[in-house]
C-alpha cells in the first residue's frame, strides 16, 4: 500500500502530522461536521454573514490605501477615490453597501434564531457571542460612517459620543476622552480611524468563537428538536453546496445594488463636506439603527432616554430566560408565532420613525412601538412560556417527514 | 491548597512559601499591568496643545436690539443676543421653581449689561446646535432656541423649557473688557 501513495500525498501527510490543519477544517466545516438534514434557507445566512465580513475586510484595506484621516484632507481623500483612483467606486460602493448588506444578512440571521428558539439551551453562550458580534459591528459601522467626514458624519458622531455624557459624575469627562478635544475633531479621526481598521479584527476573532460554540451542540434546525445522528448529513458536499447556491443569489442582489442604485441606502447630506458650526435640519442614523434612535427619541428626559436605547440591545442577552417555554421552534407554538411577526412588524414601524422628524405621530408611534418592543420581550415572552399549549413534538426529524408523507 | 501534583501533599494549605510566591508574583504583575494602562488611557485626551485654550474677543457695538450672532470659540458656536426689553421680562417673569435647570436670569448675564446675553450654542442634550440665529429660524415655544434633532426648546435666557436636554445652554467664562467689547475664554 505504502508504495503506491503519490509524491503529494507523502507531502500531504508529512504536513498534517505535523500542523493538521486540513482534518481541522474537515471536522469545523467539512465531511467531519454533521448537521440535520433538515435545514432551510434561512440557515444560509450564517455563510453569508461570514462572506459580507471577508468583503469588508478586503475592500476597507484597500480603500484604507488611498484614504487619509484628517479633517482637511478626509472628505477629499474619499471624493478622489470616488472620482480617480482606478475602481475606486467600485471599491467604496462595495463597502458602503457592504455594510447595509451586512446588517440585512445579520437581522435576518438574528431573527432565525428568534423563530426557531435557536437562543434556548444549550446554545445560550453561542447566542451571547452573536450578540457581542452585533455590537462590534454596530461600533465598527459607526466609526466607519465618520470617516468620510461629511456632515452626517459630523453630526452623527457628534450625537453618539454625546450619548455618554448621560452618564452621572463622569459623563462629560469620558465624552472629552472619547473627542481628545472640547468638540468632534481631528483626534477624533485620527482614533476613529484606528479603531475602524481594529475592530473588524476582532470580529473575526469572535466568530472563531461563535463557530466553536457552536460546534459543541451542533445546529439547531427547523423543527427545534434535537437532532439523531441518523438525521444528520455532512456539511460537506450538502451544506456546501447549498450554501454556494445562496450565496450566488445574494452576490447578484448586492451587486445590483452597488452598480445601479450605490446610493440607494445612503443619506445625500454626507456630500456635504462637514461643517461644526452648522448642524443638518435633519439628523438621521444609517438605517441599521433607526430603532434603536427611535427608543431613544421615545422618552423625552435623556439619561433614561439613553438606558432604553442601549438596554434594548442589551436586554437580548437575558433572551434566553425570558422565554420560558421549552419548545424552541414556533413552528410548534401558534399563539408566539403570532407574536413573533408582530414583534418583526414592530420592529420595522420603530425604524420608519426613526426617520421622521421629532414631532406628531412619529413620536406617538415611536412611544407605542418602544412599549411594545420592551412589552413583548419582558412581560409577553415569560407569559406565553406558561399559558401557551404548544403543539406535540415529532419524536424525531425523520418521523416529521414521514408523518407529512401518509 | 494541598499541591499533590508537585509533591507537596505534606505541606499545610494555603501557606506554602511557593504559595507565597505565586501570589506575590500575581498581585506585582497586575499592578505593574495596571499602571501601564493609564497612560494608554491618557493619551487619548486632550494634548497640551489643544488644551491651550485660544480666547475670542467681540465687539457689540454694531449688534442692534433684537439682533442675534453666532461666533466661534473654541471651533465652537457661541451665540450673542442682543435682547429686546420684552424678551428680558419674558426672561424674568418665570417661575424658577418650575424649571428644570432652576436659574434667574440674573446669574445668567453681566450686571449692568442684561440685555446681552452670551450663551455656549450647543444643545445639552446631544451637541446639535439649536436654531433661532437668524430671525427666519424657528425660535420654539418659549422665543429663544429651538434644537431641531430631538426637539428641545429654549427660552430667552437660553433655559431649557421643554424636550429632552437636561440643561440650560451653558454660560461661557467671558468678561466686558471695555463697554462694548466682550473677551470669551
Ligand atoms: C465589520 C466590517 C466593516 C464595516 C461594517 C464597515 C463599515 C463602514 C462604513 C459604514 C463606512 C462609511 C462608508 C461611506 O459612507 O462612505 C466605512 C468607511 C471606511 N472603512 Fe469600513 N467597515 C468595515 C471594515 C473595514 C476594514 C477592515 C477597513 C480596513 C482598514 C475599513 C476601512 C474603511 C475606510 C478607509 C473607510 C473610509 C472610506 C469611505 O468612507 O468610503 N473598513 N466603513
Ligand atoms: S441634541 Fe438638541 S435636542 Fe437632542
Amino acid at each position: 500500500m505504502n508504495t503506491e501513495k503519490s509524491t503529494i500525498r507523502k507531502i500531504y501527510e508529512w504536513h498534517e502530522a505535523r500542523l493538521p490543519i486540513v482534518s481541522w477544517l474537515d471536522h469545523s466545516l467539512g465531511t467531519k461536521y454533521p448537521v440535520p438534514r433538515n435545514l432551510n434557507y434561512w440557515w444560509n445566512f450564517g455563510s453569508l454573514a461570514m462572506f459580507m465580513l471577508a468583503v469588508m475586510i478586503f475592500s476597507g484595506i484597500f480603500l484604507a490605501m488611498n484614504y487619509t484621516p484628517h479633517v482637511t484632507m478626509a472628505f477629499d481623500s474619499v471624493e478622489r477615490i470616488m472620482r480617480d483612483v482606478n475602481y475606486g467606486w467600485l471599491i467604496r460602493y462595495m463597502h458602503a453597501n457592504g455594510a447595509s448588506f451586512f446588517f440585512i444578512v445579520v437581522y435576518i440571521h438574528i431573527l432565525r434564531g428568534m423563530y426557531y428558539g435557536s437562543y434556548k439551551a444549550p446554545r445560550e453562550v453561542l447566542w451571547w457571542i452573536g450578540l457581542l458580534i452585533y455590537l462590534a459591528m454596530m461600533a465598527t459601522g459607526f466609526l466607519g460612517y465618520v470617516l468620510p467626514w461629511g456632515q452626517m458624519s459630523f453630526w452623527g458622531a457628534t450625537v453618539i459620543t454625546n450619548l455618554f455624557s448621560a452618564i452621572p459624575l463622569v459623563g462629560d469627562s469620558i465624552v472629552t476622552l472619547l473627542w481628545g478635544g472640547f468638540s468632534v475633531d481631528n483626534p477624533t479621526l485620527n482614533r476613529f480611524f484606528s479603531l475602524h481598521y481594529l475592530l473588524p479584527f476582532v470580529i473575526v476573532g469572535l466568530v472563531f468563537l461563535h463557530i466553536w460554540a457552536l460546534h459543541v451542540p451542533g445546529a439547531n434546525n427547523p423543527l427545534g428538536i434535537d437532532a439523531a445522528p441518523a438525521d444528520k448529513i455532512p456539511f460537506f458536499p450538502y451544506y456546501v453546496a447549498k450554501d454556494v447556491f445562496g450565496l450566488a443569489v445574494f452576490v447578484v442582489i448586492y451587486f445590483a445594488v452597488v452598480f445601479w442604485a450605490p446610493n440607494l441606502l445612503g443619506d445625500p447630506v454626507n456630500y456635504v463636506k462637514a461643517n461644526p458650526l452648522v448642524t443638518p435640519a435633519h439628523i438621521v442614523p444609517e438605517w441599521y439603527y433607526l430603532p434603536f434612535y427611535t427608543i431613544l427619541k421615545a422618552i423625552p428626559n435623556k439619561l433614561l432616554g439613553v438606558i432604553a436605547m442601549f438596554g434594548s440591545i442589551l436586554i437580548m442577552f437575558a433572551l434566553p430566560w425570558l422565554d420560558t417555554s421549552r419548545v424552541r421552534s414556533a413552528s410548534f407554538r401558534p399563539v408566539f408565532r403570532v407574536f413573533f411577526w408582530i414583534f418583526v412588524a414592530n420592529a420595522l414601524m420603530l425604524g420608519w420613525c426613526g426617520a421622521q422628524l421629532p414631532e406628531g405621530l412619529p413620536v406617538i408611534l415611536g412611544r407605542i412601538g418602544a412599549f411594545w418592543y420592551f412589552f413583548h420581550l419582558v412581560i409577553l415572552l415569560p407569559m406565553l412560556g406558561w399559558l401557551e399549549t404548544p403543539k406535540p413534538l415529532p419524536t424525531s426529524i425523520s418521523q416529521s417527514v414521514l408523518k407529512a408523507a401518509e | 491548597m494541598a499541591n499533590t501534583a508537585h509533591g507537596h501533599a505534606a505541606e499545610p494549605a494555603g501557606d506554602t512559601r511557593r504559595d507565597f510566591l505565586l501570589h506575590s508574583t500575581v498581585a506585582v504583575g497586575a499592578v505593574g499591568a495596571a499602571m501601564m494602562v493609564w497612560p494608554l488611557i491618557h493619551s487619548m485626551n486632550p494634548a497640551a496643545d489643544t488644551l491651550s485654550l485660544s480666547t475670542t474677543e467681540f465687539n457689540l457695538s454694531g449688534l442692534a436690539e433684537g439682533q442675534r450672532i453666532t461666533i466661534v470659540w473654541r471651533g465652537k458656536p457661541v451665540f450673542v443676543a442682543h435682547r429686546t426689553a420684552k424678551e428680558i421680562e419674558e426672561a424674568r417673569a418665570v417661575r424658577v421653581a418650575e424649571l428644570r435647570d432652576p436659574q434667574t436670569d440674573d446669574v445668567r448675564v453681566k450686571k449692568g449689561k442684561e440685555q446681552f446675553l452670551v450663551i455656549e450654542g450647543t444643545c445639552t442634550h446631544l451637541g446639535c446646535i439649536p436654531m433661532g440665529v437668524k430671525t427666519t429660524e424657528p425660535h420654539g415655544d418659549f422665543g429663544g432656541w429651538f434644537c431641531p434633532c430631538h426637539g428641545s426648546h429654549y427660552d430667552t435666557s437660553g433655559r431649557i423649557r421643554k424636550g429632552p436636554a437636561p440643561l440650560n445652554l451653558h454660560v461661557p467664562p467671558y468678561q466686558f473688557i471695555s463697554d462694548s467689547t466682550v473677551r470669551i475664554g
